[in-house]
Formats: C-alpha cells, structure tokens, sequence
C-alpha cells in the first residue's frame, strides 16, 4: 500500500439547505483512499455516504473542508477542472444503472471513450465485463444485471484512477449481484483502479481492503480486513 | 458517428411524428417568406425594368387644348428632361358580344417611330400603319377580357360619329399595366380599355390638329417632382389644365406599387406568427424531453461532458427540426415563389421574371435557426445548469392541492377523474397557459387565413348596395349643361336620373395637399348615399365639403377645419372652405358638395359630368343600344357588370392566396394540439399506468388525459377567436394604402371555420393519443422507481 493517498479529505461538511431548515449530510469528514485499494463504505439511508461520494467524484462541492486529489485541491477546482476531472480520472456506477436507452451497450461505452484521452475500446471495455455478446443490445434488451455491467465497462473504459459505485447491487437479487461485485473485483485487481462501494449491504464488506463505517454524517469507524473474501463466496 | 450524435438521431427518430409536426411548421413560414420576399423582389425588379426600358414617364397632365409648341416651353422647365405630347379621348365602345356599352380611352401614337416616352409593347399582331385610317393597338387586358384578336373590330362613338376600330395588335404599355377607369374603384378589364391610335388621325377626328391635350414628361435625376408640377401647372392652368401629377398617383403604378407592397408586408407579417409559432412549439416539446432526460443529461455531465456540450447536444435537437423545416420550406418557397409571380405576371400585365435570391434563402434559414435557438434557449438553459448530483435524483412529486373550484365546495358536482384532470390544470397553470396559447394562436391564424373575403364583401355590399344604388352610371365627354340630362331621363327605359358633376381640384391643408375630383351630388338625392363607418346616411350640407375618410387623415383635417379648394378647371378659382364631416370609403380618396354648391364654386352654372340611373330591367338593351349610339356619352358604368368582373378578378387572384395560407394555417393548428396532446400524454404516462394497474379502464383513463386536452381547447378557441380578430386588425392596418382599405369584417362562417378546424385538430390528435393509450407499459411501472 503506497503511502501517498489518491484521495485527503479533511473536515468536509455538506449541509443543504431545504426550504428554511438546513439538513446537515456530512458533518466533518476525515478520510484517505489509496492506489488500488478496495473501500466499502457501509451506512444505513441517510448516513451520508452517496454525499461524500458525489463530493470525491467531482458531482457536488463541500459546504467546508477540503479534498485533496493527489496533490490538487479539489475544493478550488471550478466548473472546467471539475468536468475535466471526471472526463478522465473517475468512473461512476450507480444503482439504478443510468444507461442512455436509445443507445447500444457498446454505444454507451463509447460515449465515454469519445471524450477520455487514455481511454480502451469499448469493445474491449465490455469484455472485462464479460459482455462481448451482448455489444449491439439495447438496454431495454438486457436484464438488470447485464445493464449494470454495461455500466462498469462504461466507467472504467477511461482507464480511470477512481472507480466509485453506489449500491451497484441494490437493484438486483443476489446471484446477479455477486456477477456485478466479480466484474468490479476484476477491475480493481487488473487495472488496479482505487475503488470504493457504497452499500448498506454489510456481506459485501467482507470483500473489500477496508471498511469505512458512516453514521450521521460521520465516520464511525474503520475496519481494516485481514483477509479479503473473493465475490463469489459471498452470499446474502 | 460519436455516440452523443447517436443519441441525438435516436432521440429525434423517438420523437418524429412532433418533430415532423414543428418541422413542418417551420417549413410553413419559410415558405411564406421565401415565396412572398421572392415574388416581391422579382415583381419589383420587373417593375423597374420595365419602367426603365418603356420609357415610363415621371409626370402626367392633361389640358384642354394647347398648341404643340407649347412643349418646348414645357421642356424649357428645369429638370424636365424629355417631353411627349398626346391626343387622349375617352369614347363609347360596342364591343361585339358584350351587352352594356364598354368605355375606350384613345390615346395617340406617332405614325412613325416610337413614343418619345411609354412605349409600348406589341403581344401580338403588328404595329399600326400609316394612312390606314381606323387601325388601333388594344391594351392585352381588354382584348383578353373580351376575347378580342387582331382582325376584330370594336365600334366606337368618335366625335358624334359611330366608326370601325380595326385591331390589328394587342399590346402593352407601363402606362396601363393596371386598368381603372377614372371615377371607378376596382379594375373592370371587361368594360373599360386602352386603345393606341395614330396621332394624326386622332387629331383629326378630334379637332386637335397641331394640338394637344395630355402630356408626360420624364425628369432629370435630382429634379424635384413638386417643383416642375407646380411650374407645369402654372404653364398649363391658360389652356385648362387639369392639374399635374407624378408616378405616386398615377393609378396603374399605384396600383401595382402597392400590391408590391402588400406582398412584402406578407414577407414580413407571416414567417414572424409562423416562426413565432414553431419557437413556442419547441420550447414546450424541449423542456418535456430535458425534464425526462434528467437523468441522462447527469450521466452524461458525471461523465465528463461539460456544460456546453450538454446544452449543444440539445440545441442540436432544435436546429436540427428547425434547418430540416428551413430546407423544406426554403425550396417550396422557392417552387411557389414562381407560381405566384406568374400569377401576378397574369393578373399585371407586363414583361415579369422570376429572380429568387439567394439572400433571402440565406435569410429565411437564418429566421428559422435564430426562431429556433431562442425558442430553446431556456429550455437548454435548464439542462446547461442542471447540478450533475441533483440530475441524479428524479424530480421531487409536485406539489398538488384541491383546486378553487373545490375549495368552493363544488367538488361533489365532479367525478374523480373530473378532478384530477382540474388539479393537473391547476397545479400547472404556465404549461396549462402555454398551451391554450399555442393552440389559440393556431386558431388566431387560421382567421387570418380567411382575411379578405369577408372584408370584400362587405366592401361590395357597402360600395355597390348601399351607397351607390343607382343600376348604371354614365359619364359624359365633357361637363354639359342642364339639357343633357334631360335627354338621358328622355332615354328608354331610365325611371329616374340624378345629375352629378366631377370637378378636379387640389386640396391643401397646410404643408398637405391632394390633387382629387370634388364629387356634386343632388341633395336629398337617392341614387347615391354617402355614409359614415356606422353605415347611417350622411347628409350633404349646403356649404362646405364631406371628405372621404383616407382623405382627411392624409390631409390631416376633420369636421370643423378649413382646407383651400384650388379648382384645376375653367376660371381656375381659389377659395377657402369648411370640412363640413367625414364619409366612410374603402377606395380611392374623394371629396363631396352639394351639386348647387359646387357649380357655384366651379362658376360654371347649371353643368353636370355624367348621371346616375334607376334603369327598368325590361328595357335594359334598348337603353345599351341608345347609349352606344350616344354622342356625347363617354362611358357608361353598369353595376351588375361592374360586380360580376370584379368577383372574377379578386377571385382569381386571391384564392390562390388564400389558399396557401389556409394551408398553412391548419399545418399550424394541427402542429400545436397535436404537440400539445403528446406532451400531456407524455407527462402522465407513468400515472395513468398506474391507475390502469390499480383498476381504471381504458376509456377511463381516456377520460383524464382527452378531458384535459378538451378542456384546453375550449379555453383556447374563444382567445383564439379574439386574437384572430387583433391580428387582421393588424394586417389591414398594414394593408391600409390611399387605394383601397380593407375594413375588417369577419363573418361568423369565418368564426365557425377556425374554430371548427382546430377542434379537427384536437379529435385527430386525441383519437392518436388514444390509440397510444391502448399500448401504455403497465410492467414498466413496477421496476425502478425513478
């Protein structure tokens, strides 16, 4: 494990404002992520978990703190390095797949690689995914499992540094939630993309290099796993 | 193809009918304008040409009589740069196969050589030759009218005697590529044409040898026109000139200058509602798509697509339906653009060409694209701001509560589906507003569509039934005494005659002035009523003037003010005068006296120009056979005949016209409520799925969603209606030229017709939306609760 953190939060909160009450989401914030690393930030609805990853992920701004992404601040970042920044750093994966309908998975993925600099065919993108024969599928012809691998190619053929998924097995039942957590391994052993998974699934913990617990906005603890359980051994 | 474009084409394919629906919409008002800026520019650029290449003349006058000598102190004038003198004589024509009597006006030619100025043009046949005494050139209008070919004969009342005019061509002159007889309103091809004559011959018979009694003149570039008529008239006032006057009043040119004009106030006026129409279409079609697009446009922005590619990725969208409708438009305009000018080529007789611009091409794109990226803009301002995290979740459920007619504790009168259709309208009173505009609007334009034919016939009513009730008028050659209308009321088959007398004058009023013909009438007389706006009769005073309204706006005057009455004819007097009130008249500029009155002010005692008669049918062709043979008769002006000839010209031009736009208007009408019923549609898909999952029927569900596309509807005809009525406003305003005004009348059947199509519109569309209905994805509710 390097020594140098890709990402360096310190102090974030988020508070949004509703009507005339303000809800805090994150309430001081203090966490690393490393190159390669396996994260699962674990919290029950509302902890601020999908919070801090749209901050990291470049979606939302801190209301205070700082991010540091290696070396740059990403709390100064403007519009323009933000945008750049998720063009080609992170990759996202979200619950409920997110997929453009009108285009084909392989079309999704090249959405992407048209505008990533040191980006992979999509072709080869959804390999990794162990969807070649699915390339020409509309998302309304694939189930709900093959959708979401469409979005993991999707995310990482980037080559991104992040890899950040939010629920990306919520939506599914088990059997074609452990296929999904087997391709986001995969992406995470070979391409050795830090990646971090949000889930308020705690069996999923159980794969990841660490565990970062959140609890009303704070971090409540962090577990770092001796031994990592492969995806396919998992069970729900 | 990148992916985003993909998704664009997609997108647009998903969407065709309502793309296809706008498109067309933009393709309508290109085409407008394409074809109105093109026919105007080419009829201009004709007008020009032709002018130019005929020699039109820049200053008219006509005098008694005058020693042809007299030009060259004419020519003497600074800034007259060529002189023509002439013979002009208005005669009586039996025009074989024509019942009632036609009116000629003779004008003279050199037997050698060209006219110095207004050439003319030979269509067909050949050129008149010397020493063959009775050959004529006719104008192209009469003989087509009249069915006339070279080799016809027309007999003509010359001088007191009946002679032959042979025809041995049909020709054209700038002079008469718009005919009007003086006096008439309408053009009247059928009774009233131009004949070319040899000069000398004409002289003869006229006793004008050596003499003249017209003249044109051409003028330097720089010279003032007002300065050499003032000049002009000084010089002619000793040998009775009428009064000089330039192009702007010159009938044929005004006419047709005129028309030019209406055609580019047509380029102007229509590709604004029709552009105006197709922005409001896509913006409310837009900001449907991006609020269902929410999702993937924070995809595409957690991604890494910037702002600006996301909102191009839209405008896209918008320019892609608008340059589609452009093109389309653009080269339809372009086809009918011929089409047109043809017709008017038809209608005015003169050498026309079709010259289409490639700036006006590049100009109606342009309209659309700019029509379309402001119609867009805040719709695409919307996805260009949309915070990548909150895209993420769907939009929060809206805000509903119990309408007002609920909280008045009515809601027991309606059924549930009744009150959800009264809620949804409620909770969205902007998209509820815009859309009963949008399909108002296309109702609004459908009347305009109608614009002309009921203002025509009210026209035709108000000019031919009630104001002038006499069956025929006859003109004679010169003002006559007393005597003279005695021997018409001695005519067989005149019941009853009353006397009028025409005297030209110029007006002034301050800096104004107008050169117009004073009408006497009889007081108390009945075959000729003047009326005010409000139809009532407005009675003759004894003294002072009645002023026709267009000439007392262009004078500036009203009831009460004084104006100077400088008098073109005889002792030539100058007097002050009382506007006594104001007479309503759709044609022409006209002042009106007291016949009594006028005489003593032309000091010309008991004289008359001409009479109106209540003729008894019986004995019609007896009177047309005595008044062809009449001497001094020099046009006699039939009503029916009048009504029946106009009918046929306005119809044919204006019912191509009329047609176009009618087209169009229903493009528009069906554009707007068919798009407005998609969105609905679109909008409440997901609930109405539901309701059917928890138990609704079809029809019941149909209910709901047609309920509130009917309710829109019947909001927005009656808005319609009143737009409609605003915007003719509108258009008659821009229509309103010294010629003619287009009252605004608007039959019900025209009410009827807008309203009747656009309710067509709303039952095709619902029927579309129903069947759509039927094939709603009920599964696709239960999965992801976006």
């Amino acid at each position: 494990m390097s020594p140098k953190p890709v990402f360096q939060t310190s102090g974030i909160t988020k508070i949004y404002h509703m009507g005339e009450v303000d809800v805090p989401a994150l309430r001081g914030v203090d966490v690393q992520f490393f190159k390669g690393e396996f994260v699962v930030l674990l919290g029950p609805s509302g902890s601020g978990k999908s919070t801090l990853m749209n901050i990291l992920g470049g979606l939302d701004v801190p209301t205070a703190g700082t991010v540091h992404y290696g070396d740059r601040d990403m709390t100064a970042f403007g519009d323009a390095a933000l945008t750049d920044y998720r063009r080609n750093h992170v990759g996202f994966v979200f619950q409920f797949y997110n997929l453009i309908p009108s285009l084909t998975a392989r079309e999704n993925v090249a959405l992407v690689t048209d505008i990533a600099e040191n980006h992979m065919a999509p072709e080869e993108a959804l390999e990794m995914v162990d969807l070649t024969d699915r390339l020409d599928h509309f998302p309304s012809q694939m189930s709900g499992g093959e959708q979401q691998r469409v979005a993991i190619a999707r995310a990482i053929a980037k080559r991104p540094e992040v890899l950040l998924c939010d629920e990306p097995t919520g939506a599914l039942d088990m059997q074609t939630g452990i296929i999904v957590l087997e391709a986001i391994e995969r992406v995470n052993r070979e391409l050795n993309t830090t990646t971090a998974v949000i889930t308020h699934n705690a069996v999923i913990a159980s794969m990841a290099d660490r565990v970062i617990y959140l609890l009303d906005g704070k971090i409540s603890k962090i577990v770092q796993n001796e031994t990592k359980v492969a995806a396919a051994h998992l069970t729900w | 193809m990148n992916a985003l474009n993909l998704k664009l084409i997609r997108d647009l394919l998903a969407m065709k009918s309502q793309a296809v629906a706008i498109g067309l919409v933009v393709a309508s008002g290109v085409a407008l304008y394409v074809m109105s800026a093109n026919t105007a520019r080419s009829l201009r650029e004709s007008q020009q040409a032709y002018y130019d290449h005929a020699r039109f003349a820049d200053v008219f006058a006509s005098l008694k009589r005058a020693p042809k000598t007299l030009a060259h102190q004419v020519a003497a004038i600074p800034g007259v740069a060529r002189v023509q003198t002439r013979v002009v004589e208005a005669v009586t024509l039996d025009v074989p196969g024509l019942a009632e009597p036609a009116t000629g006006r003779l004008v003279s030619v050199p037997e050698r050589g060209r006219p110095v100025l207004n050439d003319i043009h030979l269509r067909r046949g050949r050129d008149i030759e010397p020493n063959r005494p009775g050959e004529v050139l006719v104008n192209e209008g009469f003989a087509t009218a009249n069915g006339l070919q070279p080799g016809d004969t027309v007999g003509a009342v010359i001088n007191g005697r009946r002679q032959d005019l042979r025809i041995v061509g049909i020709a054209m002159s700038p002079e008469c590529i718009m005919v009007v007889a003086p006096g008439d309103m309408f053009p009247d091809d059928e009774h009233y044409g131009v004949f070319w004559m040899g000069e000398r011959e004409l002289a003869s018979v006229f006793d004008l040898e050596g003499a003249f009694n017209d003249l044109n003149l051409t003028l330097m570039p720089g010279a003032s026109v007002a300065e050499v008529i003032r000049r002009l008239d000084r010089l002619l006032a000793p040998y009775g000139g009428a009064g000089a006057y330039g192009r702007k009043e010159q009938v044929s040119n005004t006419y047709l200058s005129d028309e030019i004009t209406g055609v580019e106030t047509m380029a102007r006026i229509s590709p604004m509602i029709f552009l105006g129409v197709a922005a409001f279409l896509l913006n409310i079609v837009l900001a449907r798509v991006i609020t269902a697009q929410r999702q993937q446009i924070a995809v595409l922005k957690a991604f890494g697509y910037d702002r600006w590619e996301v909102g191009f990725h839209f405008m896209k969208l918008a320019l892609f339906i608008a340059v589609g409708g452009a093109v389309t438009g653009g080269a339809f305009g372009l086809w009918m653009g011929r089409g047109m000018t043809n017709l008017y080529a038809s209608f005015y007789r003169f050498p026309t060409g079709y010259y289409p611009d490639f700036t006006v091409m590049l100009t109606g794109f342009l309209l659309s694209v700019a029509a379309a990226s402001l119609g867009v803009l805040n719709a695409v301002q919307r996805a260009v701001r949309l915070p990548a995290a909150e895209a993420m979740r769907p939009e929060p459920p809206a805000a509903f509560r119990a309408t007002l007619i609920e909280r008045i504790g009515l809601q027991r009168w309606f059924s549930s589906s009744a009150r959800m259709t009264m809620r949804n309208l409620e909770r969205k009173p902007w998209a509820a507003a815009l859309s009963i505009s949008g399909i108002a609007l296309a109702a609004a334009i459908l009347m305009v569509g109608n614009f002309g034919q009921d203002s025509v016939n009210y026209m035709m009513e108000f000019q031919f039934e009630k104001s002038l009730r006499a069956d025929m008028t006859v003109a004679l050659v010169e003002a006559s005494s007393g005597r003279a209308l005695q021997n018409i009321r001695h005519l067989p088959g005149v019941m009853h005659a009353e006397p009028y007398r025409s005297l030209s004058v110029r007006l002034r009023a301050g800096h104004r002035s107008r050169r117009v013909g004073i009408m006497g009438l009889e007081g108390g007389g009945d075959l000729y009523h003047l009326l005010n706006v409000k139809e009532e009769q407005v009675v003759l005073p004894p003294e002072g003037l009645l002023l026709s309204d267009k000439l007392a706006e262009l004078l500036d005057v009203g009831a009460g003010d004084r104006v100077t009455v400088e008098v073109l004819e005889g002792a030539r007097p100058v007097r002050q005068m009382p506007v006594a009130g104001i007479v309503t008249e759709f044609a022409g500029v006209t002042a009106y006296m007291q016949l009594s009155a006028l005489n003593r002010l032309s000091r010309e005692g008991n004289s008359l120009s001409g009479a109106f008669l209540a003729v008894d049918p019986d004995q019609q062709d007896a009177l047309f056979a005595s008044l062809k043979a009449t001497p001094r008769v020099a046009g006699v002006s039939v009503k029916e005949a009048a009504i029946a000839s106009f009918r046929k010209t306005m119809q044919s031009s204006m019912l191509q016209m009329r047609l176009f736009m009618i087209f169009f208007s229903c493009i528009i009408a069906f554009g707007v409520v068919y798009n407005s019923a998609r969105i609905s549609l679109a909008e409440r898909s997901r609930e109405l799925a539901t309701l059917r999952i928890i138990g609704f029927t079809r029809a019941e569900i149909s209910m709901i969603l047609l309920g509130e596309i009917v309710v829109i509807t019947l909001l927005a005809i009656p808005l319609g209606l009143a737009m409609g009525y605003g915007l003719m406003q509108l258009m008659a305003q821009a229509m309103n030229t010294e010629l003619y005004r287009i009252p605004v009348v608007i039959s019900r059947s025209s009410y009827v017709f807008s309203a009747g199509v656009v309710m067509v519109a709303t039952l095709v569309s619902s029927l579309i939306v129903r069947r759509k209905l039927d094939h709603l994805d009920l599964v696709s509710v239960l999965k992801a609760a976006q």
